[in-house]
Order: structure tokens, then sequence, then C-alpha cells
């Protein structure tokens, strides 16, 4: 870099900086001008950069009163035109769930960063965890879907910020981002590419008349455009089972067409959302299936598997919902077992387990939180399931 | 002869329009509330004091909450939110901050602001959130048959205390006073000329304004305290109610019985909002 950055808008060039760092400058490059947020080991970092950096590009945060709140009012600001984003763990991310169902139930585009410690309860709270990624997908009550992200180092957490809100604007949706304690507060080096080089996505608006506007019809690709407060639409939002006028509509029938295309719109473009990192599966016949920190672990494994000659390959998980389903049934067609390393007590193994159809062995390799798998810990298990 | 099913403009309904049914989802009508509610009024008298405010209607956003109250944004044709429970004004506070040429009024009641949104009522007034609070405050949860709220009055029958309430309610003007209102007011339905006056200064306030509005629920709270009719209600405001503007609204107590006391009792002047000093901190920040 020859010239220096303007802190006015995206940090372009190289830094040496920690996940939640640059998380904060990926949703600022993303476009995000607004950040609600209630203070929580170890996602604060995200709030207080985010509380110097908005300003500068003339964006607001605001500290609120707790993780309700918080939630309650990026869904505002949503409304109101900007992108928006919170930053959070365990017990604040328990506190969302009520309002992460009202983002998923009236379409509002946001971005979540739940930056995972150690749980249940306040757990580990400075301490390594990836136990709530069934919470991510399963927290709120109902049935929806919505998009998860888990990054594995800091560039790609920088990434995945503007990854999430370009899916979150093109599918309107909320998005979390499932990363975790290790990946936030580790330092390493980070390369902000030019503000034209940066692909934005932005939701789609209205261009009909502003008289009798249907807040929520759909167009074929079953995303409904979204106008904000204050353009005249006359926007109808309620958290009620609705039709395409936005009107409450409390019969099953309304509940079928409503609740399927919420579903649907996430899951029949499963294909599309899709990001994973294949390693050494051409010819594996053990695969390690892992995500976000575990997943370093897990590539380390499996070339120590493969310099005692088992062949053993990686596949990273960077989309976790809507979860690869199809890809996994693929690959378990062309190897003999499966390791899922993961810190929890399986939530990810269960997944796999259903893609596979118990086509083939799948093993966990567990860790309850508060540290990362050593590779030989993984490599225990892949030794343990390979063919004799 | 056979009459054909085809839908025809109704001229003579049209005709009939009320000058202020602009303002009205007229394809959402009949509303939800009981025979005898007084919400209907106090929604008559919002949309009159909308369109005296003569703020631009395009600028103005509505947010409820849950309840008999927090229907009342789904019948108005403006931008309408009806979100989760108690967490109408923190949606509220993110429309206004994200864009401060809004006018955002959050429309909900005693159940939704001051128990399950307690916490957010009195950090916006703290904050000086540039938002209009407009509560229905009935004694009661309505929607859900009738239970126990923290404004229900010390003694009274509900369907969760059938021994009668054995805790003191909130002073609700005393307590968003306290908390850093600048504009605090109470009147029950009946009081409908003041009520919609009051709405207009605290829509055309700048900062934190807040109105309590009584109105008769005869269904779920009268019916169980011999108010078993709306208009025994309402007769029993007009027989009680005392204005007392200005006064220290801690003396102004709603206890079961006794006068009901109303009136502007908080008029500040306009001091710097919570928006005011984020666009200040823009501006340092990007000169930098």
């Amino acid at each position: 870099m020859s010239k220096k950055a303007s802190i006015h808008d995206v940090l372009t060039g190289e830094h040496y900086i920690s996940g939640n760092e640059a998380i904060a400058e990926g949703c600022l490059a993303a476009g995000c001008r607004f950040f609600g947020g209630y203070p929580i080991t170890p996602s604060s970092e995200i709030a207080e950069r985010m509380s110097r950096r908005l300003p500068q590009v003339g964006g607001v945060f605001i500290q609120m009163e707790d993780e309700i709140a918080s939630i309650a009012t990026i869904l505002g600001a949503s409304w109101a035109g900007r992108k928006s984003m919170t930053a959070t763990s365990g017990p604040g991310i328990s506190l969302m769930m009520e309002n992460i169902g009202l983002g998923a139930m009236t379409e509002t585009p946001f971005v979540i960063i739940n930056v995972q410690r150690a749980g249940p309860s306040t757990g580990l709270p400075t301490l390594v965890g990836q136990g709530d990624v069934m919470q991510a997908r399963w927290g709120s009550h109902g049935d929806y879907e919505l998009i998860a992200l888990s990054p594995n180092s800091v560039q790609e957490a920088f990434d995945l910020s503007i990854e999430a809100f370009n899916l979150a604007e093109k599918y309107r949706t909320p998005v979390i981002m499932l990363t975790d304690e290790s990946i936030c507060h580790m330092v390493e080096k980070l390369i902000i590419p030019t503000k034209s080089k940066i692909k934005i996505e932005n939701r789609k608006k209205p261009t009909g008349s502003k008289k009798n506007h249907l807040t929520f019809k759909p167009d074929a690709d079953m995303i409904p455009p979204m106008a904000a407060a204050g353009e005249g639409y006359n926007v109808f939002v309620t958290g009620l089972t609705h039709d395409t006028k936005g009107y409450p509509v409390i019969t099953p029938e309304a509940q079928e067409i409503l609740v399927k295309r919420l579903c649907d719109k996430i899951l029949l473009n499963e294909e599309k959302i899709r990001l994973t990192e294949e390693y050494m599966t051409k010819d594996a016949k053990v695969l390690v299936i892992s995500y976000g920190i575990t997943a370093r672990s897990a590539k380390g494994a499996v070339n120590l598997a493969r310099k005692k000659g088992i062949k053993a390959g990686l596949l990273r998980l960077i989309t976790i919902w809507p979860f690869p389903t199809k890809l996994i049934e693929e690959l378990a067609k062309k190897v003999d077992a499966i390791v899922v390393a993961e810190i929890n007590n399986g939530q990810i193994v269960k997944e796999v387990r259903e893609a596979t159809r118990k086509s083939v062995p799948v093993v966990l390799s567990s860790k309850l939180g508060g540290t990362v798998h050593t590779p030989k810990e993984i490599l225990a298990k892949i030794e343990e399931v390979k063919k004799k | 002869m056979t009459i054909s099913e085809e839908k025809v403009d109704d001229t003579i309904l049209e005709a009939k329009r009320h000058p202020m049914d602009y303002l009205l989802r007229w394809d959402r009508l009949p509303h939800v509330w009981c025979s005898g509610c007084g919400l209907g009024s106090v929604l008559s008298c919002f949309i009159h004091a909308i369109a005296e405010s003569g703020i631009d209607t395009k600028k103005i956003v509505v947010v409820s909450g849950i309840g008999c109250t927090g229907r009342a944004s789904g019948y108005l044709d403006l931008d309408v939110f009806h979100t989760t429970h108690g967490r109408a004004i923190p949606f509220a506070i993110g429309l206004k901050l994200a864009n401060p040429e809004l006018k955002v009024i959050v429309f909900s009641g005693d159940g939704d602001l001051f128990a399950i949104g307690g916490n957010h009522i009195i950090h916006a007034a703290r904050r000086n959130a540039d938002i209009t609070v407009i509560c229905s405050n009935n004694f009661i949860y309505g929607m859900t048959g009738g239970q126990l709220a923290p404004t229900t009055p010390m003694g009274a029958w509900t369907s969760t205390s059938p021994y009668g309430n054995v805790e003191p309610n909130f002073n609700l003007c005393h307590l968003v006073a306290s908390a850093g209102a600048i504009y605090v007011a109470r009147w029950t339905s009946l009081n409908a000329r003041r009520l919609q006056a009051s709405m207009v200064e605290a829509i055309k306030k700048k900062g934190f304004s807040f109105i309590e509005v009584i109105p008769p629920c005869p269904t779920t709270f009268g019916r169980r305290n011999d108010y078993e009719e709306g208009i025994k209600m309402l007769e029993f405001f007009r027989e009680n109610t005392i204005i007392r503007h200005g006064i220290d609204p801690g003396d102004a107590e709603l206890n079961l019985g006794n006068k009901i006391v109303v009136g502007k009792f908080v008029d500040k002047e306009d001091k710097p909002t919570l928006s005011d000093h984020i666009a200040r901190i823009q501006l340092f920040a990007k000169r930098r």
C-alpha cells in the first residue's frame, strides 16, 4: 500500500489484527451502518471497534440496555433502510432468540455475530466453544430457516462478514456468523482489498405503485422486494402469520403458504448459498468434517494421517446452515468412515449421520469447550475408524 | 331474476366515508376490540392528532408491541410495525436513529410497555430518544383474558388475583418523568379533546414524550371490579376525573375508588435528543 487508506471508508491495506477487529472491518466494508449491542465476552472488541469506526463512516453505534433491546433495535434500523448488526456470545445469543424469529417472520435482513464461548449458562466466558450450532438453527420457536457461516481465520472472518451481509440482503433473512473465541481473539495478517474489488449485494426495492403496496408479495425467486419506512409505501409488518399485504391471517392455510415459503427460500437455494473447502478428499478413505477453529486442527490431523499412509481428507464447512446434506451424501459414497470434530457434545455429527443415512460409520471427536482439539486427538479418531 | 355476485363500486358508502378515513386501513375493519372498550376513541383521537400536527404522513411510523393496544398500529394506513411483546421501544429507537427524518410513535399497552418492556421505557426516557410513547393503561392484560398487570390497582380482582391484588401498582407518569421524559401527560379516553390536543403537543415535541391514556375495559377489568359496562366506567371517569396541570406526577397515584388525576404534568424545554448527540459525534468523527 503506497497510499494510506481513509478512515472514512474501507480500510484497504495490510493489517495485523484480531478476528473480532477483522469482523468489524468486514461488516463496515459490507456497508453496515448501524450497530446495536450489549457488551459480552468474548465479543466486546467488535462493539468497541464499531463504536469508534461507525461515526467515522457516517454510521450509528448504540449500546442498548440488554441483548433483547439490541436485536430489536437492529430490526428497526434495517426497516429504516440501513444495513444493521449486533455481536454477542452465549447468554446474549440466548436472549436474542425471540427476535430472531421476528426477523425470520418479517424477512428482515441483519447480521448477528456469535463469538461462541463454552456453555451452558455462564459457562466459560473467556474460552472457546462450538455449542451454539443447533441453537442457531433451532433456537427460536416455530419452523424457520436462516443462514449461518463459520470462518477459520482472521482473513476469512473479514471475508465472511461481507458474505453474511450479502446473503442477508439477497435472501432477506437473519444471518448468524457462528464464529468462536479462538478465531476472534487470534491475531493474524489481514488483507483488505480496495473498495472496487468488494462485491456488495443490496436488498431488492419495490418498483411498482406506492398505493396499495403489498409488503410481502414475493417475486418468482420467493423473495419479496423490501421498502423502507418513510419511502411512502406504508409497509405493514407483523410477527403474526400474514398474507402478501402483510395483514394478519390466522388460518392454517395462510400458515402453510407463508412458513413454507420462508423455509424454501433458504432450503431450495442451499447449493447457491453453500461454501465449503475440500482438502485431499479426492482419494480419501477417511473423511474428517469440521468447521471454525477446529477445522485448523483437523487439517493438521489429515496431514499427520497422510504421513502415516492413511488416506484422510477434510471437508471444512463454511456454510453451516442451510446444511450441505447433498454434498455429504455424495462424499460418503466414496469413503469408508467419517470423523466429525467439533467443540461440543456432538451437534453437527447428527446432521452428518442423517446425510450419510448410516451408509458409513460416523464418529465424533468431541471436546466440551475451553480448549481446541490437538491434531493428534483427531488423528487418534482417524486411526480408530480406518479400515484395517 | 339472478343477482350477479360480481363486486360493484359502492358509491353510496364511498360518499359516506369519514374525512379521517384516509389514515385508516379500511380493509382491516372492523377492529378486534370488545364492545365498550375505549381504544376506538383513543385511536380516533390519535388519527385526528396526526392530521392536526401537519407532519408529512409519509414520515410517520407507528410501532406497537403485543396486546389489545398493540393491535392499534394495524388499523393505520401508515408505515406500521407490530413487533414482539415488550420490544416496540427498542425497535422504534432503531428506526429513528437509522433515519432521523422519521417521526416515530410507539402506541402500546401498559403490560407491554411497563412489565415485559419496562426496562426499555426507562432507558428510552433517560436517553431522551426522540420518540413519542402513547400508553393505553387498562389496568390489566386484556388480550390474554384479564390477568394481573403491574398497573392493576391494589385490591383489584383479576383472573390471576382471585383474592384481590396484593401488589402496589406503578404510577406510570411518575416513573417516566423520573427517568427523564420531557413531556408527560395523563388522560382518560373520555377527555377526548384534551387527549387529542395533548397528542399533537407530544408528537410535535422534540425528545422523549409520553402520554398515558385510560380507556374503559369492561370485558376483562370492569367485569370483575363492578364496572361491567363501558358506560359505567365512563361515568366513573366523568364524575371522578380532576385536571391538575403541572403537578408532581408522584402525587398523581391511581388507586381503586380514588379520584383520577389527569393533566399535563411535565412539559420541559427542548434539550438535545439522542439523535442530536449522535449527529454531533458523526460530524466530529468525520472531520478528524
